[in-house]
């Protein structure tokens, strides 16, 4: 771990002025990321900005119907918060899917959409790797890549992005609102993380000075068709392999409205319009299921230990579908699938 | 009288324990205690050029970085390196000189005020590096493996035999390479007292690493004292001194000052592993089932400057008749560290490759592989052909079978399910040792009726403070609150490194021989009271109960201790006594089990849950049954991850281990454990020792591994072979 300055944030304005200031310093939330990647010296920040203390706590509704969640927020509070259990049980279930009681306890929403990736070898300062290092190349393109990911590659890099909160985000359509040294601006989350083309150090778009302030989520809730699927190594505190959201809005046994999104596959989670378009209007059946899976997975590529990831991807989703169909989501505690 | 021996007493030190009152190595502190935080390589195999430690001595607060360069003077031959337990080879020795012999090898050890002081300069420490070529990689090397010493002789003809056999099976079985990963950190306190070293070492044989600091420093044996209270699990990676101790040790010397140098989760993985290693078993086999031929050959990996080999082969000769067998086990050595013993070692591996070998066999022969286990059966260890002390196996395979309702089963695989769930089940043997060691103990009876017991043998955990205790408590008829036991001091009475599973019935019996020789002195003392009641007995006919000796005859008198002690002007006695067991090559000591698992698979997506385990174990007499049904519910537990998590996973382009942490080297957690039910199968043998007992320290991990991937195959009518089972070695 290298030295670093403290400073600890007044109010969002102070804590953008800081950032502006040191283009080295890093903001601090829950920290159980970034707290881990400093030991590793992955992260060697000038300065820490503590924000855990401002006052972006609130879980408020919006006039449109929905719900403003504050990037403080921390993942527990969110997961089992009223509104949250229940009109947006996929967020909560997509929560509790995630590391473990202890860990949800500190991270906060914020934290959690910013987390990095988990490939050993961004973990490991003595191997090459463009993300950590950029032009160093990517160790993990001929190396242990049995959990990298399988969609949205780059030559440079094949890392995946590892949070389950934000496959669920992505599902439900949430915004991201940031706040800059330009302003106040709000982005899709589908379009807040990146691909990792040629600059894989990117994770995402937030810029330069931007701190996330909240997410929001629109009206539509899926309140009783939905699921949310994690495939891991382990039955709990495991980074997903494969995890799919999906929500359904069914008028008898047609869907009128459907959102999928997959984890663990690629640098962002996964949705594709093509394929939840591809559901409205049919019945909610395995082969139409399988159909939009073929479409989410297009373009999928096998790395040389991860060939089993697409496969599997298929047949997660499918059967997420399924739990959500049949309105038996997954639970996060039996471990049996549903 | 046993009040105790033979219950489920709770823990002594679970209080202790709980309450955070037990000290562990990294815990000791002392006035001025320097922090050391260790520089690793990054390279497997080369020299340093260069160390530059400029930078990292201009921090504030930072005394000194050790290297080769400027160490303390160190023992230059390899026998002074030689601990009680090292394997044939030379021992690996920190910050001797500049080569690199494995990545994760300690360099630099950066003495700072404050520990985090020493962590940050740590990172400034720039080091270059003249790397050789090396290899890591057991299955691209297996053609260069070695022969070791064979352990069992070949009988009669194998390869012949199964070439000539009516059925034969033979497959490659692969274990990875596995990490102890005990909850406590490796650690070290020195406390430095004018030339006087008091050592906290988190160790499993305080006098192993006493005698083995000495030698490598060359000091006197009463200049270093080792303790070592309280042990947070060690599993076999504190067999064997760990660089930490000597780093340690060297920082003092160097300041003259009190040390503590605590190894990082991720340093840990630079320490001892079980070893990678290549099962090739074939079995022949007559339509009957009985077997015509075992060969059992092993190949496994070890570091280029030692040989570490276990018996992996061999188990066969104690568990299946066969006219005709073979075992060779062969050695790669690499560019890693020495791979050390590992709960089981050995037969983990080995017996989880043959027993699913057997499984292999019952499916090809279309018998039940209970069936097939009970018609091969051994009375005897066929490789020295020898009876028993004890073998109730058959009784674990009856208990087993009938409590985890085994008749029930469909043997055809994938007909067994529930919903979506295919089920299987699957039953494997465990066999391993029933060692014993000399281990002498002290006994301190005072006056006020109560007696401290001290040894000093390690408690890794298991439980020895309390089975101490125990035995104790009975010998000298006390309540168990009035013995006090003291443990894991090199200055304490002899005892070897707590391992093998044989420390059970070692610190017992040098308990019960200590006791003995107080009782026969609490005797004389009796006799010889002015108007004793007592004056009439024969000393060695006496029982100690209630706090009162008494004449075993009919009628018997009986005196209060305390009187006996009072009379006799003596606030204490004290006797040391030094156990060892007769040889008696007349037998063969072995524990058992009967594994069985239940596991369901989801079909389309391979998840795998370990629904039931039942263990059926016999292992002598359980001292314990609380903290025995322990070591075999957290042995299950590790079977469990053997079979389905664990793997320690390197990238053999850079020779470095690449899930050197918790996060993603998986053992099981809560949600991967269900019901875990544990048998202990009545076993008296009356000619292992005095009390009858065995150890259960390992037997509890051995076949659960295989009994799971058998269950797994039951379920998919998939055979994975190499483990561990992951869900995308079922989607293949
Ligand atoms: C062992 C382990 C297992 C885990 N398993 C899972 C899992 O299965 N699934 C899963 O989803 N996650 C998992 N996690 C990750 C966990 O969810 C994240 O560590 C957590 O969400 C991060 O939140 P935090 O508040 O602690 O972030 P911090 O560590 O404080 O910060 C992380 C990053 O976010 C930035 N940041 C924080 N807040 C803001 C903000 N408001 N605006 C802009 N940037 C910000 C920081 O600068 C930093 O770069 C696991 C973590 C661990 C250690
Ligand atoms: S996949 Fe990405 S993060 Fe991993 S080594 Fe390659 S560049 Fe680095």
């Amino acid at each position: 771990m290298n030295n670093f300055d403290y400073s600890r944030a007044s109010d969002v304005a102070d804590a953008i002025r800081l950032l502006t200031a040191d283009p080295g310093a890093k903001l601090i939330a829950g920290g159980t990321n970034l707290i881990d990647l400093m030991k590793e010296n992955v992260e060697r920040p000038s300065r820490l900005i503590d924000i855990s203390r401002l006052p972006l706590r609130a879980i408020e509704e919006t006039a449109g119907g929905g719900l403003r969640i504050g990037a403080l927020v921390p993942n527990s509070d969110l997961a089992y918060h009223p509104f949250i259990e229940q009109r947006y049980p996929l967020l909560a279930s997509a929560i509790l899917a995630g590391a473990s009681a202890q860990l949800r306890n500190m991270a906060s929403v914020g934290g959690n959409l910013m987390q990095r990736t988990r490939c050993a070898y961004f973990y490991d300062t003595t191997t090459p790797c463009s993300k950590r290092s950029p032009g160093t190349g990517c160790s993990a393109m001929d190396g242990l890549n049995r959990n990298h990911a399988i969609l949205g590659t780059s030559q440079f890099c094949i890392a995946t992005n590892p949070s389950d909160m934000s496959v669920a985000l992505a599902a439900l359509g949430a915004l991201v609102h940031i706040a800059g040294p330009s302003g106040q601006r709000s982005i899709a989350l589908t379009d807040f993380h990146r691909l990792p083309g040629d600059k894989p150090h990117l994770d995402t778009n937030l810029g330069s000075g931007e701190i996330i302030t909240a997410i929001e989520l629109p009206p539509q809730t899926f309140v009783r068709n939905y699921s949310y699927l994690k495939i891991r190594d382990r039955l709990s505190y495991a980074f997903a392999l494969v995890s799919v959201a999906a929500a359904l809005e069914l008028e008898g046994n047609a869907i009128s409205e459907a959102r999928l999104a997959l984890g663990g596959v690629a640098h962002k989670p996964w949705r594709s319009l093509e394929a939840e378009a591809a559901l409205r209007g049919k019945a909610a059946t395995p082969d139409h299921f399988g159909h939009a899976a073929d479409l989410l997975l297009q373009g999928a590529t096998a790395g040389s230990h991860n060939g089993f990831k697409i496969e599997l991807a298929r047949r997660a989703i499918v059967r997420t579908l399924m739990q959500a169909a049949s309105a038996t989501p997954q639970s996060q505690a039996h471990k049996k699938i549903a | 009288m046993n009040a105790y021996v033979g219950t489920a007493t709770s823990r002594v030190d679970g209080r202790a324990k709980v309450t955070g009152a037990a000290k562990y190595a990294g815990e000791f502190s002392a006035n001025g205690l320097v922090h050391g935080f260790v520089v690793e390589a990054s390279i497997p195999r080369g020299r340093i050029v260069r160390i530059d430690t400029d930078e990292a001595l201009k921090v504030a607060g930072v005394l000194d970085v050790l290297t080769h360069a400027n160490r303390p003077p160190l023992a230059d031959k390899d026998d002074a390196w030689k601990d009680e337990v090292a394997p044939e080879g030379s021992p690996f020795r920190p910050l001797y000189d500049d080569r690199i012999k494995f990545n994760g090898q300690p360099i630099a050890l950066v003495l700072a005020e404050e520990w985090e002081t020493a962590k940050f300069a740590a990172t400034l420490v720039r080091i270059d590096y003249e790397q050789d070529e090396f290899v890591t990689d057991l299955e691209a090397e297996r053609g260069s493996a070695n022969e070791m010493d064979k352990p069992h002789k070949p009988r009669g003809d194998a390869k012949a035999a199964l070439a000539a056999t009516g059925l034969r099976h033979e497959a490659d079985y692969l274990l990875p390479t596995e990490h102890h990963n005990p909850m406590e950190l490796f650690a070290t306190t020195t406390v430095w007292d004018d030339g006087r070293l008091t050592v906290y070492d988190k160790t499993q044989g305080v006098q192993n690493v006493q005698k083995y600091l000495c030698s490598v420093f060359g000091k006197k044996p009463d200049e270093i004292r080792v303790l070592s209270p309280y042990v947070g699990g060690a599993f076999g990676s504190g067999l064997r001194p760990q660089y930490q101790v000597v780093l340690a040790t060297m920082a003092s010397l160097a300041l003259k000052r009190s040390v503590r140098v605590v190894l990082t989760r991720q340093q840990m993985y630079g320490l001892g592993y079980r070893p990678m290693t290549i099962e090739r078993v074939a079995l022949g086999a007559g339509p009957d089932g009985t077997l015509d031929a075992i060969t059992h050959e092993a190949i496994a990996m070890t570091s280029r400057y030692e040989d570490f080999s276990r018996n992996d082969t061999g188990w066969a000769e104690q568990l299946y008749k066969s006219p005709n067998t073979y075992f060779s086990h062969k050695l790669v050595d690499l560019d890693v560290a020495t791979p050390c013993d590992m709960r089981a070692p050995g037969a983990a591996t080995g017996v989880c490759a043959l027993e699913c070998a057997m499984d292999e066999l019952a499916v090809a022969l279309k018998l039940d592989p209970l069936e097939l286990r009970l018609k091969c059966y051994s009375d005897r260890d066929q490789s020295e052909d020898l009876p028993y002390t004890s073998k109730q196996l058959r009784e674990c395979y009856a208990r087993g079978a009938e409590a985890f309702g085994w008749s029930r089963r469909d043997p055809t695989p994938r007909s067994m399910r529930d919903g979506k769930e295919l089920v299987g089940w699957g039953m494997a043997t465990g066999v391993w040792e029933a060692l014993q060691m000399p281990v002498a103990v002290r006994i301190v009876l005072t006056a006020n009726g109560h007696a401290e017991v001290s040894c000093a043998a390690s408690d890794i955990g298991t439980g020895t403070y309390t089975i101490v205790a125990q035995v104790a408590a009975d010998a000298l008829g006390l309540p168990i609150e009035n013995i006090s036991v003291r443990l894991a001091d090199s200055t304490l009475p002899q005892a070897p490194v707590e391992g093998g599973s044989w420390m059970a019935a070692s610190s017992a019996h040098a308990v019960l021989a200590a006791a003995e020789d107080i009782r026969q002195e609490l005797a004389r003392l009796a006799k010889a009271m002015p108007d004793s009641p007592l004056a009439d007995i024969d000393t060695h006919n006496v029982t100690l109960a209630n706090g009162m000796i008494a004449s075993n005859g009919k009628n018997a008198a009986a005196v209060s201790i305390a009187d006996v002690m009072r009379h006799s002007n003596l606030e204490r006695i004290e006797k040391e006594k030094l156990n060892e067991f007769a040889e008696d090559k007349s037998h063969a000591r072995n524990t058992h089990s009967a594994v069985f698992a239940e596991v369901t698979v989801d079909e389309e997506l391979g998840v795998i849950r370990v629904t039931r385990v039942v263990s059926a174990v016999a292992a002598g007499r359980i001292l314990n049954t609380k903290t025995g049904r322990s070591q075999i519910m957290g042995s299950v537990v590790w079977g469990i991850g053997m079979a389905l998590h664990e793997e320690t996973q390197m990238d053999h382009r850079f020779g470095r281990i690449m899930n050197a942490n918790i996060a993603e080297y998986h053992i099981p957690v809560n949600a991967d454990i269900h019901d875990i039910n544990v048998i202990f199968v009545d076993e008296p043998d009356e000619r292992i020792n005095k009390l009858g007992i065995k150890g259960l320290g390992e037997i509890g991990i051995v076949g659960v591994p295989a009994a799971i991937a058998n269950a797994v195959y039951h379920a998919t009518g998939k055979r994975i072979r190499r483990f561990p089972i992951t869900l995308d070695k079922l989607l293949e």
